[in-house]
């Protein structure tokens, strides 16, 4: 520790870490674009400049490591100059459509305009005229509106490990793109949407189908049913201005038959059918000899992922759909069968914190005779925006309770919103069938938390299991890599695509920061403590499915619905 | 007319190449093979463990580099310093409305591409175009245009004989 003087205060710094660092400790607040926390600094949009006495012009803070003694003026007119020229730049080519865009009111240039007291157009530049990238299901590029900032690129190269986009071409005529031009759709991009959770515009946005979902609602020929997953009820609040971490369970289901939804399932439902499903998968995998280790397939941006760079694991990749598709399988063949309807009459909703999903619910192999499981899925966001359209205000209604039959769900499936969450429950179901004993402590605390690797290796009955949990594909890519150089002690491997598990998911509520996905992370273990049915075993309705219609785990009808194969997937890598 | 090499001998002669010998590789397929194709990218990629968008993102940040096979007539127009001054915007603005193609491009019957470049060391003849070798000296508008008919005639010729 040492001192530096900030605006003619004193404060404390850190050997090692940045200017910029040690004046958002010291309290003084300066403006960034590129920045990206925990990555390394990039340094190119020169917003975070400062003066330095000694120093010849100004120093970017972000990347500049702070020295002993150091005089820093943050809010001096060189400065303040030097900010307001450089977004004025940035704004000088920008589509004036604000109120069309789709981050009106969530923008950060808007805010950085706002902030540093930019309130007319200093420059006209010349305007780009690049074709919307309309082609993915998931992501939508407008690269208009894109101020070359690059931290979609770090996102999806340095968290991610993909390297779907890069900068493309020089100078003025620079734009993010993908390999030769191609749409998303045929890159090699996972859809997971991070990229958008990161952009400080709406140069990336997601695919929307709030309009489709209203006019489904609308139609009365149609049956319109919803599930909600996991990690959707901890963030829904954020976007009616709750704190992160708040929980709208109850609250949303309420606000979804208000806004006109026939029937509202829960998707921690299918969790625990996954989990039947899955669990029963991994003790054949082990009886029978492999193949080992055997991946979570929950994630549908980690499929594309192995289909595209490590199609020789596609057999580790569990067989089990996601709990989205489970659920869309089950309603379209059981409930509707219950219902006496035809399932080309029901559609088939899902609100997922996931760009992902988008895809996912698209593949073909995802239906059966021409109908799709799942016909809609909206982000966490869509659904925010849906409310406001049909006027709902989830904070203010009374909560109320899923539907049956699959209204009943137990923690464990909850905990599929966050990483750790689904290999917890998991092994507590694990335990049970494997030993016939249920676990003392179902809390399993070497797997929660925000780390980006996790490994446990725990004692079921005569076997020891050895459980790896990797959040970001970067992490995955790491322990992949392990297993390819012979790594062989591991039996199950969970991944979720977004750093942190789908409470991070690309459809999440944008803006927050590590602090709000702690919160988020913490309600979804609150409500696991409080509650009384915590293993997905015990899940009465589970079993009633299972009796009723799916026979047993593994059994035929399971197979038919449940179960999906995986392909190499041909992309430009 | 330089060698033919495949993309698999020309990485063969970079063994252990990290990603700063991409662009020494690029140079020579493109060298080798006329432009830079979806799969050698591909191949060189999987040589140098780098993804196909940062070869792509690095390729295009560079002039010489094209995309698409080079036409049976590879057009040449030159817009360095002298052959501005001398008007050689216009004809450029001419060639692109003619065969339909900006700069790097090919069109569609693969007969003519394009190609800007900044100083072909003729100054004195500016403005200058070159096609397939040739050098064609103070070039208007009306003259390329007439230099490309000839051409195409030239193939009309050759379709019917």
């Amino acid at each position: 520790m040492f001192a530096i003087e900030a605006n003619g205060q004193t404060i404390e710094a850190q050997p090692g870490e940045t200017i910029l660092q040690s004046l958002k400790r010291g309290g003084i607040n300066v403006p960034t674009i590129c920045h990206m926390e925990g990555l390394l600094p990039s340094g190119t949009c020169r917003m975070c400049v400062v003066e330095v006495e000694g120093f010849g012009g100004l120093v970017p803070s972000c990347s500049y490591p702070v020295a002993e003694g150091m005089k820093i003026r943050t809010n001096t007119p060189v400065v303040m100059q030097t900010r307001k020229t450089i977004i004025d730049l940035l704004l000088s080519n920008h589509p004036d459509d604000c109120l069309y865009c789709a981050r009106n009111g969530n923008c950060d240039l808007a805010k950085l305009a706002a902030d540093n007291g930019i309130r007319e157009r200093s420059y006209q530049g010349e305007r780009s005229h690049r074709p919307k990238d309309l082609s993915s299901p998931s992501i939508i590029r407008d690269p208009d509106k894109c101020i070359l900032c690059g931290k979609c690129i770090r996102m999806c190269d340095e968290i991610q490990g993909v390297s779907a986009i890069d900068f493309i071409q020089r100078g003025s005529k620079a734009y993010v793109g993908t390999a030769f031009n191609q749409g998303l759709n045929v890159s090699s991009c996972i859809n997971c949407g991070q990229c958008i959770l990161v952009c400080p515009t709406a140069a990336l946005s997601e695919h929307k189908y709030v309009n489709e979902v209203l006019q489904a609602l609308a139609d009365p020929e149609k049956m319109v049913v919803v599930q909600h997953a996991p990690a959707v009820s901890v963030t829904i609040a954020e976007e009616f201005g709750f704190d992160p971490g708040t929980d709208f369970d109850g609250k949303m289901v309420a606000a979804l038959r208000r806004a006109g939804f026939d029937r509202v399932f829960d998707t921690s439902f299918a969790a625990d059918l996954t989990i039947m499903e899955e669990g029963s998968e991994l003790v054949h995998r082990v009886q029978n000899g492999g193949p080992l280790p055997m991946f979570t397939s929950c994630s549908p941006g980690w499929v594309k992922f192995v289909e595209e760079f490590y199609p020789e694991f596609l057999p580790n990749v569990s067989t089990c759909k996601s709990p989205q598709q489970m659920m869309g399988a089950v309603i379209k063949s059981f409930f509707a069968q219950k219902e006496n309807l035809d399932p080309k009459k029901i559609i088939s909703v899902s609100i997922m914190p996931c760009t992902a999903k988008k895809f996912e619910c698209n593949r073909p192999e995802m239906g059966r005779d021409f109908v799709a499981d799942v016909d809609y899925v909206l982000t966490t966001r869509e659904l925010a925006e849906l409310f406001r359209i049909t006027g709902v205000d989830p904070a203010a209604i009374e909560p109320e309770t899923a539907d049956t039959p699959f209204g009943e769900r137990s923690s464990a499936g909850k905990l599929f919103g966050a990483s750790g969450g689904v290999m917890e429950a998991a092994l507590r179901s694990a335990v049970f069938l494997l030993t016939g004993a249920e676990m003392k402590d179902y809390k399993i605390q070497a797997l929660r938390g925000m780390e980006g690797s996790k490994e446990l290796r725990v004692q079921v009955g005569d076997l020891e299991v050895g459980a790896a949990v990797v959040s970001s594909l970067g992490q995955a890519r790491k322990l992949m890599e392990e297993l390819k150089a012979g790594r062989s002690d591991l039996h199950f491997i969970e991944v979720m695509t977004c750093p942190g598990g789908c409470i991070n998911g690309g459809g999440q509520p944008i803006g927050a920061d590590k602090a709000a996905i702690k919160a988020r992370m913490a309600a979804l273990y609150q409500i696991d403590s409080a509650d009384q049915l915590r293993v997905s075993h015990k899940n009465e309705s589970v079993h009633r499915l299972y009796k009723e219609f799916l026979g047993k785990p593994l059994g035929h009808k399971s197979h038919e619905l449940l179960h999906t194969h995986y392909d190499k997937r041909e992309v430009l890598l | 007319m330089p060698t033919v090499k495949s993309v698999e001998t020309i990485l063969l002669d970079h063994p252990d190449a990290g990603r700063d010998h991409l662009i020494p590789i690029l140079q020579e397929i493109q060298e080798s093979e006329g432009f830079l194709s979806q799969e050698s990218i591909t191949k060189v990629g999987q040589a140098l463990a780098m993804p196909s968008s940062k070869i792509f993102g690095v390729a295009t940040f560079f002039n010489m580099f094209r995309f698409q096979a080079k036409g049976k007539y590879h057009v040449m127009v030159c817009r360095g310093t002298a052959c501005h001054v001398k008007g050689s915007g216009r004809s450029l603005d001419m060639v692109t409305k003619a065969l339909k193609v900006q700069p790097g491009e090919t069109t569609r019957d693969k007969m003519f591409s394009l190609e800007v470049v900044a100083c072909m060391g003729a100054c004195g003849l500016a403005p200058v175009v070159n096609i397939n070798g040739q050098f064609y000296a103070k070039v208007s508008p009306m003259k390329l245009q007439r230099i490309i008919e000839e051409c195409r005639e030239k193939e009309q010729v050759h379709a019917n004989a």
